[in-house]
């Protein structure tokens, strides 16, 4: 293996950072069962803090209680929280597994450079933000502010923006966009003039049809959603479920359609085909609030179910039954944009065509369709504007990706590479919070020649990820459950705010994000921008505006605020001008059309693998996110390692039994680092295998997570970008089976 | 193709992904209890019957091993439990439903009764043996004068105890390989052919080793009979009786079964013995011990694969 | 009055939120628990057939894990309620290999721990910690006994089935079908 200069610092031979390693059972609550009773009584001592939750993103406000001796026992749903209906996932309930996780960084760490790798040393605060401070200095002052680039997800990622805003830099991207829902928020965009964003405002409680491509509600455990689907499936509302694979919903759905992946907009086409040629679409929501329509009727013409069928496997008759299932449920279907949606490089397209489906069903803006959502407006405390950067990562496109509306991670990760830096416009300096680039950036190979090239990265985070080992500094923030931030302002029915507040002390010498923010602001000569000691003085300055304060919300937690946009649904007959270049729902896109590409989307046909090779196709499980749940001891307890499905047909070609273990190869001969178990099951295809994302941790602190199964990012070498926006496509790798004992995990 | 899986939660150590709760302890205190049964029964039942002449070694001598068994046996079970220092719970209840409890009352009173037993020929054995106190020593002439009096109660208890060694196991319907009700006479035959052959290996009398030999036979002729009878009842029985079946007909008990229980431990002794009956001459030491060993693997296969077995739902 | 439970299959997605929250609830040691999920599939592709269940101790109506206790320790309460009295067991393991579901387990502490129908919520008009937490409310907790709780309700109005009926323990913990 090449010798590169930022190496991946496996646990080193220090130890240091004091990680404790194999913990057997947890006990995270402190008294034991009282021996006298026939069960724990619940302890008269326990209280309860406000809190919303980071396990995902879909932020559900609840309650982190503490029994009588200050120990945090449950986490529970907040009864007000339309995100969550006092109900949170099983990821969320796990959450006090983030907590008691004994593997959590501890102290801040410094790399130290050595003959036999580097190690990490130990430090303190002061000398960790001293030197980072210094650091970003040095090299803000010698390449721009620009150079310095942030990598956020979550609320961290609030805080480190202010820091990075305030020394002039907009270089700031989130996995969330070109990974995961960017192409889907441009489709939107360039169809109704608005994106849907998160919570996704798919009014599932009403809806009569809900369609699924490729979503795997019930899998994906964003919360709200799944709620109304079981409410949806308690009212006998229809399901149709599109997925290669047959997913939970699948088996909850009427019809499912196995497609064969890669050629949904195939099946979309002629779904739209049959709504114009059968004339079951909402003729006066067409009428009245659309554009375009008759290009699209004769865009169309030609694709035909039977068209569809010999590219999708899709019967003409499970096509035009389905799309009859919708018409008859119009306006109250869903035809759902899905989340993560970078799959094969057209998936702006895909996401256009299933807007243009809504559209033509009339389901948005209407009740059991999508609703209007608003989001509470949460005054900014007071602070001085921001300097305004030399250049942005849009300057860095060249051309490329016009309609990207978010920063681009992977054109920031280029950017940060020396050979592809022809200009003044460099990345020298990163700084990570809450996210796991290497299991996270398909192309891993892209992502250690950044690294090799940087001068400096920061990592804030709570755990020992894959991540921290590419770090100079890393800087240990304390969990959700010990800290306050940001109040929660994400868009729903009603705007409600959400506040998060420590229910303990941080453990070790963890420290929230806004005090590292801060602490670093404040040795940069950016004062300004954090004017205050502590965040709470910012978070009583906002509630007060609200017309609440800091202390009645410790007591409440949440706040209702009133509507500010229009109504929920558009009212009969209403006029409604949508934030397109005509001002109407646009099946004809305008801004598509202006920026070089199809205006209405067209299929291609993507490569299908070659024999003795399977589609890799991966998912959530309800109990894990990615890969910061895998070393949590109480989620690991439901699930500790992620299978490779396979179809009995498929095992039987290649004499695979259950629960063996394999290696995946993928077409680009890169082997997975660690083996994985095999599931051989009916369901799914015989084409692609399946796995779930976010194991297969190779970072030895994870006492839990390490080895565990397979890192489906590692085999995700053939990345198809979206030209529309630059999102990574990734599901066109092909995947072969390794049956040989490689021993490689001994090694890794 | 059908899948049944556990996906989460369920792998409580001991129960998942099959029960193994269980271990050595449980074969063990089954094997001693049945022992011990075995002996007494047939010291009382020999001593009622006026024979304590003819059959010494069945009524005196042998009997010296039951305080032992009884003694190893509850020790056993005492490692086996879990929460030892409630031990004493046992007994501030008796509880009809439950084998375990009248289990642990039959052991509280054989225990002492049959190390009172035993003490009434201590002098037989060692002839100037004195008891250390004067009390002891009175004691000693009222046992003696209600001798039969005591086999009495030993004889009962005897039979409860078997009984109860046989229906421990057979009182757990939801294990089905256990779940049968030729298990009881089963373990309670084959514990008192332990006995037997544990008696016959001390016993130096021809005479009272045939007379038990001839008994014993008996006992491993019903043996083979109730085993029999317990496979024909499975495999005419539901599908998880046919799979419990399975792990002695092919499955991984085979081996073990045929060849430990069923041909060392049924089969050989018998051919040994009847050719002893015919007048070979065979040492008792070695049907004796076949016997033993295969009533004590009998106990392990039976209480670890009992364990494999569950329901289908 | 008769405790019990119905679970809607149709609705449960296998999510093991009930399982975290009955341990983080009742205090389960990490790598035990009182409740589990099991998944079932049928058929060939691509006609499969799917059954989500989570899955408890069933507060058999003929329980004989109380029938084979020695000491007492399991016993039965208000509405049918099985338990466990910690400082009574004695560890023996008899109730555990009579359960037929496999429903106990040996806590590390020593004695015998499972479901409690989470009593200590119930007694102060609360619902137990799985069904309060499950994301698509594909629980319903109530007394048989009244015909408007939303138990009775629910297993009026659906058809049900109970597992390993023909182990004669009469389970009370349902699945909607
Ligand atoms: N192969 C593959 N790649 C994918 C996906 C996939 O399915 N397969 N999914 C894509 C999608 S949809 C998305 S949204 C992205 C998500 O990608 P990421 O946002 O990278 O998601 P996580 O893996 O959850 O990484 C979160 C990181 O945040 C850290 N963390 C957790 N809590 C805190 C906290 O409170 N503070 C701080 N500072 N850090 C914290 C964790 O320890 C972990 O290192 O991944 C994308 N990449
Ligand atoms: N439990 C849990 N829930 C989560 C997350 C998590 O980490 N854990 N992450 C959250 C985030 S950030 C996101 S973005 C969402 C992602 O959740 P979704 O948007 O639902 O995820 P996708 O990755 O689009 O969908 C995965 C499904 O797509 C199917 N699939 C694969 N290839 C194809 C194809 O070619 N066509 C079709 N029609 N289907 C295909 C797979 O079989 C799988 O069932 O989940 C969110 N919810
Ligand atoms: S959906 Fe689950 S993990 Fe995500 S915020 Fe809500 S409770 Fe937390
Ligand atoms: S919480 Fe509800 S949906 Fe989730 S597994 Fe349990 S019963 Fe099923
Ligand atoms: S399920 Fe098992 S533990 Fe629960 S009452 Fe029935 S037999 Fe007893
Ligand atoms: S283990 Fe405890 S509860 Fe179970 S039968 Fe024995 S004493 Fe009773
Ligand atoms: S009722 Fe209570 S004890 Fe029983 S499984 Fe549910 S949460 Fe656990
Ligand atoms: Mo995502």
């Amino acid at each position: 293996m090449k010798n590169s200069r930022r190496d991946f610092i496996r646990i080193s031979a220090l130890g240091l950072g004091g990680v404790a390693l194999g913990v057997g059972s947890i006990r995270w609550a402190g008294a034991t069962t009282l021996l006298d009773g026939e069960d724990g009584v619940p302890d008269a001592g326990m209280q309860r803090y406000p809190t919303f939750c980071e396990v995902c993103f879909w932020k559900c406000a609840g309650w982190t209680y503490t029994d009588g001796q200050g120990r945090i026992t449950k986490i529970l749903g907040n009864a007000d929280d339309p995100h969550c209906n006092g109900r949170l996932c099983p990821r969320g309930t796990g959450g006090v597994g983030m907590y008691y996780d004994e593997d959590r960084l501890k102290w801040p760490l410094i790399r130290v450079p050595g003959a036999e790798g580097d190690t990490f040393r130990r430090a303190s605060w002061e000398e960790a933000l001293d030197l980072v401070a210094r650091r970003l200095k040095e090299i803000s002052a010698k390449h721009g502010h620009e150079s310095v680039a942030l990598f956020n997800h979550g609320s961290a990622g609030h805080h480190l923006s202010t820091l990075l805003n305030a020394m002039g830099s907009d270089n700031i991207a989130a996995p969330s966009y070109a990974q995961c829902r960017g192409p889907r928020e441009v489709g939107f965009l360039g169809t109704f003039g608005a994106s849907v964003g998160s919570p996704e405002p798919t009014d599932i409680r009403d809806t009569r049809c809900l369609v699924l491509i490729g979503s795997h509600l019930g899998e994906n455990m964003h919360n709200g959603q799944v709620q109304e689907m079981a409410d949806a499936i308690d009212r006998g509302a229809t399901i149709i479920t599109v997925d290669p694979r047959f997913s939970t919903v699948a088996s909850k759905s009427r019809f499912w359609l196995p497609i064969k992946p890669a050629t949904d907009l195939a099946l979309l086409l002629a779904w739209i085909h049959v709504l114009i040629y059968e004339e079951r679409y909402d003729k006066d929501y067409v009428a009245r609030y659309t554009e375009g329509f008759d290009q699209l009727r004769e865009h169309v013409k030609a694709m035909t179910p039977e068209w569809a069928y010999g590219i999708t496997t899709i019967t003409p008759e499970q096509i035009r039954e389905t799309a009859r299932a919708m018409a008859d449920a119009s306006p109250a279907v869903i035809v759902h944009p899905g989340r993560h949606v970078t799959w094969y490089g057209d998936d702006t397209q895909r996401s256009r065509a299933i807007a243009i489906l809504n559209a033509l069903l009339g389901s948005w803006g209407r009740r059991g369709g999508f609703y209007f959502k608003t989001a509470p407006k949460i005054p900014h405390f007071p602070m001085p504007e921001f300097p305004s950067p030399r250049w942005t990562w849009k300057d860095k496109l060249n051309g490329r990706y016009p309609l990207a509306d978010l920063a681009v991670s992977n054109v920031l990760v280029e950017a940060s590479i020396a050979e592809e830096q022809t200009d003044d416009k460099v990345v020298k300096a990163w700084i990570v919070a809450g996210t796991n680039l290497p299991l996270t950036m398909p192309d891993k190979e892209q992502l250690i020649r950044a690294f090799d090239s940087l001068e400096f990265v920061v990592v804030v985070d709570t755990m020992p990820m894959e991540i921290t080992g590419y770090a100079d500094v890393i800087l240990p923030e304390c969990t959700y459950l010990e800290r306050y931030d940001e109040l929660r302002d994400s868009p729903h029915r009603e705007p409600w705010v959400a506040l998060r507040m420590p229910a303990t002390e941080p453990r070790w010498e963890t420290r929230p994000a806004w005090w590292i923010a801060k602490q670093l602001g404040d040795r940069m000569g950016l004062k300004a921008w954090f004017n205050y000691s502590d965040y709470t003085e910012v978070l009583d300055w906002q509630l007060r505006q609200l017309g609440s304060s800091l202390e009645e919300m410790q007591q409440k937690g949440m706040m209702k605020l009133e509507r500010a946009s229009g109504t929920l649904y558009l009212e009969e007959g209403q006029d409604f001008a949508f934030n397109t270049p005509s001002g109407k729902i646009e099946f004809y896109s305008h801004m598509f059309e202006a920026a070089g590409f199809d205006p209405m989307p067209v299929f291609t046909a993507h490569p299908q693998p070659p024999d003795g090779y399977y589609r890799l196709i991966y998912g959530r499980a309800p109990m894990h996110t990615f890969s910061r749940t895998a070393n949590n001891p109480n989620l690991t307890d439901l699930m500790e390692e992620n299978n490779v499905w396979v179809n009995p047909k498929t095992a039987r070609v290649w004499g695979l039994r259950n629960g063996q273990e394999v290696y995946l190869k993928n077409q680009d001969e890169v082997v997975s680092s660690f083996p994985v178990k095999v599931r051989v099951t009916e369901r799914i295809r015989w084409d692609s295998v399946y796995i779930v994302h976010g194991f297969g941790h190779s970072n030895k602190w994870l006492s839990r997570a390490f080895g565990k199964g397979l890192n489906d990012s590692e085999l995700i070498t053939n990345v198809m970008v979206d030209p529309i926006m630059g999102g990574t496509g990734m599901r066109g790798n092909f995947v072969t089976f390794v049956t040989e004992d490689l021993g490689k995990e001994a090694e890794a | 193709m059908k899948e049944e899986l556990i996906i989460s939660g369920r792998m409580n150590p001991g129960i998942d992904p099959y029960l193994n709760l269980w271990h050595w302890q449980i074969p063990i205190y089954l094997f001693l209890g049945g022992l011990a049964a075995g002996i007494l029964f047939f010291a009382a039942l020999y001593s009622i019957m006026g024979k304590d002449k003819e059959m010494p070694t069945t009524v005196k001598w042998a009997p010296f091993l039951v305080p032992l068994a009884l003694t190893l046996g509850l020790g056993a079970l005492f490692l086996d439990l879990k929460h030892k220092l409630f031990f004493w719970q046992l007994y501030t209840t008796i509880r009809l439903d439950s084998p375990m409890s009248w289990g642990a009352w039959t052991l509280m009173l054989i225990t002492p009764l049959s190390i009172i037993w035993v003490a009434s020929y201590v002098k037989e054995a060692i002839p100037d043996w004195k008891w250390k106190f004067a009390w002891l020593e009175s004691f000693e002439g009222l046992v003696i004068r209600y001798r039969l009096a005591l086999a009495w109660a030993l004889l009962v208890l005897a039979i409860i105890l078997g009984i109860y060694t046989g229906i421990l196991l057979s009182a757990f319907n939801a294990r089905p390989l256990w779940n049968t009700s030729i298990l009881g006479p089963l373990f309670l035959v084959s514990g008192l052919s332990t006995g037997i052959a544990a008696t016959m290996w001390m016993s130096k009398d021809p005479r009272e080793r045939s007379r038990l030999s001839r008994i014993d036979l008996i006992l491993i002729g019903i043996e083979l009979f109730l085993i029999t009878h317990l496979f024909m009842g499975f495999l005419a029985s539901s599908a998880v009786q046919i799979e419990a079946a399975q792990l002695f007909l092919g499955g991984q008990f085979t081996v073990s079964f045929w060849v430990f229980v069923i041909v060392l431990g049924l089969l050989f002794p018998a051919v040994l013995e009847i050719l002893e009956l015919r007048g070979y001459h065979i040492p008792m030491a070695i049907p004796a011990l076949a016997i033993l060993i295969g009533g004590l693997i009998f106990r392990f296969i039976m209480v670890e694969a009992g364990q494999i077995t569950r329901y289908l739902y | 009055m008769r405790y019990a439970m119905a679970i809607d299959t149709r609705k449960c997605v296998g999510c093991s939120d009930c399982v975290v929250a009955c341990q983080t609830e009742n205090n389960v040691p990490v790598g035990y628990c009182r409740d589990w999920i099991t998944e079932t599939v049928d058929g060939t592709y691509p006609h499969v057939e799917l059954e989500l269940r989570s899955e408890r101790c069933n507060h058999c109506d003929n329980a004989p894990c109380v029938r084979c206790c020695p000491t007492g320790a399991s016993h039965i309460v208000e509405g049918g309620v099985v338990l466990v009295t910690h400082n009574e067991c004695i560890g023996c393991g008899a109730c555990i290999q009579s359960c037929p579901y496999d429903a106990r387990y040996s806590h590390p502490e020593g004695y015998v721990d499972k479901c409690t129908f989470c009593i200590h919520r119930v007694r102060e008009g609360q619902k137990p910690a799985c069904v309060e937490v499950c994301p698509t409310k594909c629980m319903y907790f109530g007394d048989l006994d009244d015909p408007n709780s939303e138990i009775s309700v629910a297993l009026r109005n659906r058809k049900f089935k109970d597992l390993a009926p023909e182990a004669g323990t009469k389970p009370q913990i349902f699945y909607l079908i």
